[in-house]
């Protein structure tokens, strides 16, 4: 048993750190269309929006601007709102007068069939009336939710495209994910239905409270006391809740971090025949989290019934002293029931609001998530704050003349990671770089494309500052083949042709051929118009490579920067693409960094990095008479990670 | 759905006494404006004060009643779901550590955390539902309906002709939204799918300047998502218009044939207005139940594919092996006439039978017992899938793999795989100490037999290095060191298991040479027993070996010693002179 617990404490102290946000969006909270409403919608997220109140104004009025950009849609809306709200009240109201005038009428008198049966046809119109502008409000709303959901959708989807690179290096990606799939999905729900049932539950407490003002005066002082007990019960449980609901997301988090790394290293864990404890410790994170959960639904649980009971009570209550006061004060038996109803009528919104209160809270947090991502500065506005230059050269045709002139980075200030380096390349040469992890090779390679931002010296295309030409002229004319090889769901054939839109089929297979590519292409089940999937698992790590040379090879640009793109093709597949790699790279300005030193022997020159600084340089033949670090990293006397 | 009712068992309790103490609540729902009219028919009317404050009495016990039997009711109700979905995770999560290799590609690992994490909150959402309605909706339904005839049976006729009519206006919406639904989903998968794969690809899209396609890409997927939601938003928003239709009409239907009666002296006002909150009461619990069943489409989506993963019988399994309790004593491996092809209904579903898809292609050979057997060949050849074999990561197509002369299926996965290390070339270590992780090779180890196998691995230099040495945190994954630590140390961890076999699957491709070589000779040196294979793409690093395989297109090019093979092997020639041409500045 105490093996187990420290176990447990073990476990959590290595995977309780993850919050369950982090891992797999955020459970709990319901979603999906149409709430139920009612008493047991149970509190979603309970969590608040975490910024100041000032903070939580601006986000406010941000979301409305594009709620309002539906002006015409969503004032129509509010008006059938108001329509729906107030027949709905009125229907309510009129039993009063037809109980009291036609079927028992207080004068004694005998009741009026033919008034009743008028009376009912009025009701029936406002009812009508009700009905339309419901059916309309709710019409027009989705209408509105969905369209500023789709504006809001594109517009962070348009912005994310504009970031630069850094961003996507500092954020995770699932974290990003999240963006879309959770914190919209909660602002849309607030736009397309919270908003509404709160104008509609505000506008029938207003009503709802006139009306009993105007029954009863005495009766309405019951339901003002209790209010406030209603609300300070749902207070406290909501408060206890929250508590539990923390405790929950962190098990969740942490099994939900054990289940990722787990089932991710699965193989792993059957080839040490590691079975048996896994399960074990998945069972303690499996019970922890059981634990935490049931105190957690409980009380969000029980929410519903104490709401529904003190409604109850509410409602007993009136009776009562309703009752009284038909017998001590002469209030008419129509008011009565007609307050009954009332109070009826009053809880529900009550309830409907403390439902709500929770998803206001959680739509509010998404969309400060989702406006802290539009307010991240874009590789434009960067542009625009700090250099003084237009970025605007955009020459006819770019040579490759390359020059890396006395440039200093560093991702962050306090850590530079390239000092001081000068590389130039003439067109058509082959500049390889070698070194060892955190050298900064690839650095290097994002500074070309601007990726980053140097911080000190700059590089030069073609006499001009790269910070002169516009980024798409830029980046049209460097190609990138990279490390991981990422591909796109989609034919083996659209793929290639991401190089260059506008290649046509011959010139694809062109490419695929010279990468070595177009023989294994051939055996797959539809050749060129295989689908492949964007994880590409009916492919190789190699074959993904190769379809990333065929990708480059498509592409017409004077600069190609080869990132480790040949690191899972064997030596021999190598050997047969080495042709083709010559043709590719004898017309254009080449970057290259590879881990086997063999495939940049032939570079004009090669530059060994470590630490940021450029130690040796020269070609394969001077570096090996300099018997220096090339020499011990060819010859295998170090180590290159 | 059968397999599901044993996790319901240990808490049939819960199960029952959930929903029965929801009841309460339908009893205080429907008996108190029964009281009430009590109170307005008997007590207003006679202007009996001590009768009202008598059935208010009751009220209040009615409340608190209801208040109890909330309060257990939701106790219950996530007692039940609660536990039988933890219940239900950890048999899935056994279930899915029992996938063979082939059955985790085939399901993704993606999907099947998926399953595990999201697709379980979703049942045990569904679950609680479930138990706090089951009985309320159709209590309320019954109750109501019980109590409206009891009140005056002539107007309870209205309702039955209303239910009906609205159950089947219900109907006939759900059936319309629910396909709608679907496509729904499947349109918001689409947009998931597509913004995963642009933020994946985020440094391809900026470097061949593809913003604006992309941007286009996902505006279709965007409208698409749109105008589906909007399909099916716009069936679901007539749910509460119709539902008000016939609240409202039978309102009016009771209001005048109940003021009718009312007139005429047979009933009374109380009872009026009783009726008219019973048949709110009744018709919005049946707008509940339509509700809560559409909600539940995404449950039961959930609930399809936890349960395609509890019905799937993982492929390979050691029950019928016939030598259960053998263990492996010498290490020596037969090939005898191996084929070998993946299963190839995940990716496309077509040539099953294309001599294209065959992997390996009738393998024979043999490998002695302490042997030490290189194996060579370019990418794809079949080197990695022939040694999956051996472990039984996958089995066989036809013919048969034999270590100490018996099939490896006669053997407990548990005895063979504790005999045959493995370094996959994929190495994975996890969130815990360097120590930790070691131990998954022996739990039992010493400190100093941890860093014995550091040393013969190359890796207590390294790790000794590490101001917390073996306690070092390793992050998720391994991100903390480097691909040669990562290496090194996955080869330790191997060899803590002193297996009888050991097979490094290009383990070494980011160790530097030196260090290799350093390796192999420890391994020598220290592991004469053992049968080790040893998949490279360096000839360097496989010239030492008793033995060569040569592997080309799936097939056996040839086997022999380095001088041997360079003699005659035209493949072993090519990959040998394309390596060491280079290089001649090599000492």
């Amino acid at each position: 048993m105490r093996e187990r617990e420290e176990l447990r404490l073990s476990l959590m102290k290595r995977y309780g750190r993850r919050t369950a946000d982090s891992v797999n969006g955020r459970p709990g909270v319901p979603g999906g269309p149409g709430r139920p409403g009612g008493p047991h919608g149970g509190p979603g997220g309970m969590r608040g929006p975490g910024g100041k109140p000032d903070n939580t104004r601006q986000t406010v009025k941000r979301l409305m601007k594009y709620v309002f950009a539906e002006k015409l849609r969503l004032s129509a809306a509010v008006v059938c709102v108001v329509v729906s709200t107030a027949s709905q009240l009125a229907a309510s109201y009129m039993l009063r007068p037809i109980i009291n005038r036609y079927i028992v009428p207080s004068d004694g008198a005998q009741g009026d069939p033919g008034g009743l049966a008028a009376a009912l046809v009025l009701m029936a119109a406002i009812y009508i009336i009700g009905i339309l502008s419901t059916y309309l409000q709710s019409r027009l709303l989705i209408e509105v939710g969905q369209n500023s959901l789709r504006s809001m959708r594109r517009e962070l989807f348009d912005h994310m495209q504009k970031l630069p690179v850094k961003y996507y290096d500092t954020n995770s990606r699932g974290d990003l994910m999240s963006r879309y799939t959770n914190d919209i999905d909660n602002v849309g729900n607030m736009l397309s239905s919270t908003l509404m049932s709160l104008v509609s539950a505000v506008l029938t407490l207003i009503g709802t409270f006139g009306l009993m003002l105007y029954t009863n005066v005495i009766l309405t002082a019951v339901t003002v006391v209790m209010v406030p007990l209603m609300m300070t019960a749902a207070k406290r449980i909501a408060a206890a809740s929250s508590g539990y609901y923390s405790g929950q997301q962190a098990a969740l988090g942490a099994i939900n971090g054990y289940i990722e790394e787990s089932v991710g290293g699965q193989k792993v864990i059957k080839v040490f025949n590691h079975e048996a404890v896994s399960n074990e410790e998945f069972d303690i994170l499996n019970n922890e989290l059981r634990q935490h959960q049931l105190k957690a639904q409980f009380f969000s649980g029980i929410m519903g019934p104490v709401m529904n009971c003190s409604a109850q009570i509410n409602y007993t209550l009136t009776a009562v002293i309703g009752g009284m006061l038909c017998i001590f004060r002469g209030l008419d038996i129509g008011g009565l029931t007609v307050f009954l109803n009332y109070s009826r009528m009053f809880n529900r919104p009550i309830n409907e609001l403390s439902n709500t209160v929770s998803a206001v809270f959680s739509a509010l947090a998404g969309a400060e998530r989702v406006f802290a991502v539009l307010d991240t500065e874009t590789e434009e506005d960067t542009d625009e704050k700090c250099l003084k230059v237009s970025c605007a050269y955009e020459p006819e045709a770019v040579k490759g003349d390359i020059v890396i002139e006395n440039v200093s980075f560093g991702y962050t200030p306090e850590k530079t990671v390239l000092k001081n380096i000068s590389v130039y390349a003439h067109p058509g040469q082959k500049i390889a770089f070698v070194g060892s992890t955190g050298a900064g090779k690839t650095t290097v390679m994002n500074l070309l494309p601007r990726f980053y931002d140097v911080d000190s010296g700059r590089i030069m295309i073609d006499g001009h500052d790269i910070r002169e030409y516009s980024r798409s002229r830029l980046r049209s004319n460097i190609t990138m083949v990279l490390q991981d090889s990422h591909l796109f769901s989609g034919t083996i054939m659209e793929n290639i042709r991401y190089g260059r839109p506008d290649a046509t089929d011959e010139e694809v297979i062109e490419a695929a051929k010279t990468a070595s590519a177009h023989s294994f292409i051939r055996h797959m089940p539809r050749g060129y118009q295989t689908v492949i999937d964007a994880d590409g698992s009916n492919l190789s790590q190699g074959q993904r490579q190769l379809l990333n040379i065929a990708r480059a090879a498509v592409s017409k640009s004077p600069i190609l920067i080869m990132d480790e793109a040949t690191s899972s093709v064997d030596t021999r597949t190598e050997k047969l693409i080495e042709r083709g790699m010559d043709r590719l790279m004898s017309t254009r300005t080449t970057f290259i960094i590879a881990h086997r030193l063999s495939t940049v022997r032939d570079a004009n020159a090669i530059m060994v990095l470590e630490n940021g600084e450029i130690i040796e340089r020269g070609t394969h033949e001077e570096l090996l008479k300099l018997k220096g670090r090339y020499y011990e990293l060819y010859t295998g006397k170090a180590e290159l990670d | 759905m059968k397999n599901y009712l044993k996790y319901a068992k240990p808490y049939r309790f819960a199960y029952i006494f959930g929903p029965v103490m929801m009841l309460t609540e339908v009893f205080g729902e429907v008996w108190i404006p029964k009281l009430m009219s009590l109170i307005i028919d008997n007590g207003v009317a006679n202007h009996d004060a001590a009768y009202i404050l008598k059935t208010a009495a009751v009220m209040f016990g009615a409340c608190l009643i209801m208040i109890c039997g909330g309060v257990l009711g939701s106790y219950f109700s996530v007692k039940a779901s609660v536990g039988t979905t933890s219940d239900i995770r950890k048999d899935l999560y056994s279930r899915i550590l029992d996938f063979s290799f082939s059955d985790i590609d085939r399901f993704s690992t993606g999907s099947l955390i998926t399953r595990l994490t999201n697709d379980l909150q979703q049942i045990q959402q569904l679950i609680v539902m479930m138990l706090k309605l089951a009985l309320r909706s159709p209590g309320m339904l019954i109750g109501g309906f019980i109590m409206a005839l009891g009140v005056n049976r002539e107007l309870a006729m209205i309702l039955l002709l209303i239910i009906p009519v609205l159950g089947a206006c219900i109907f006939l919406i759900m059936k319309t939204a629910y396909p709608r639904f679907v496509k729904m989903q499947k349109a918001l998968d689409n947009l998931n799918g597509g913004i995963k794969e642009t933020l994946t690809n985020i440094r391809v899209v900026k470097s061949f300047v593809r913003e604006d396609f992309e941007k286009e890409k996902f505006g279709r997927l965007n409208d698409d998502m749109r105008d589906r939601s909007m399909a099916a938003m716009r069936v679901v928003i007539f749910m509460q218009p119709v539902m008000m239709v016939f609240m409202n009409a039978a309102s009016i239907a009771v209001v005048w044939l109940g003021g009718n009666k009312i007139i005429l002296g047979s009933m009374l006002v109380g009872e009026l207005t009783a009726f008219i909150t019973y048949i709110t009461q009744i018709l919005m619990s049946l707008l509940m139940l339509a509700m809560v069943i559409l909600q539940s489409s995404r449950a039961v989506a959930s609930f399809k594919r936890v349960s395609e993963i509890m019905e799937y019988e993982p492929t390979l399994s050691d029950e019928g092996a016939a030598c259960r309790d053998k263990r492996i004593e010498r290490g020596e491996i037969e090939f005898k006439n191996v084929c070998f092809e993946y299963d190839t209904d995940k990716v496309t579903g077509e040539c099953a039978d294309n001599s294209d898809t065959q992997i390996l292609k009738d393998l024979s050979f043999k490998i002695n017992a302490g042997e030490t057997v290189g194996i060579l060949g370019s990418t794809g050849c079949g080197k990695t899938s022939m040694v999956q074999l051996i472990p039984r990561l996958y089995d066989v197509t036809s013919g048969q793999v034999l270590i100490d002369g018996t099939d490896v299926r006669d053997y407990s996965l548990f005895h063979l795989r504790e005999s045959v290390g493995m370094v996959l070339q994929y190495n994975t270590l996890f969130s815990g100490t360097v120590s930790e992780n070691l131990r998954w090779g022996n739990e039992n180890a010493a400190d100093e037999e941890l860093r014995r196998f550091c040393e013969y691995a190359q890796a207590d230099s390294f790790v000794s290095a590490f101001p917390e040495g073996y306690e070092k945190m390793v992050e998720q994954g391994g991100a903390n060191l480097s691909g040669g630590q990562k290496q090194r140390l996955c080869i330790a961890r191997a060899l803590l298991k002193k297996p009888k076999i050991l097979i490094l699957d290009d383990s070494t491709s980011a160790v530097d040479t030196a260090t290799e070589a350093r390796i192999s000779e420890a391994f020598a040196a220290e592991l004469k027993d053992t049968t080790k294979l040893i998949i490279s793409q360096r000839t360097n690093s496989v010239k030492n070996a008793d033995r060569i395989i040569v592997m080309d297109e799936g097939r056996i090019a040839d086997i022999g010693t380095h001088a041997e093979l360079i003699d005659r092997c035209e493949v072993y020639k090519e990959i040998y002179f394309i390596q060491n041409e280079k290089k001649e500045g090599e000492v």
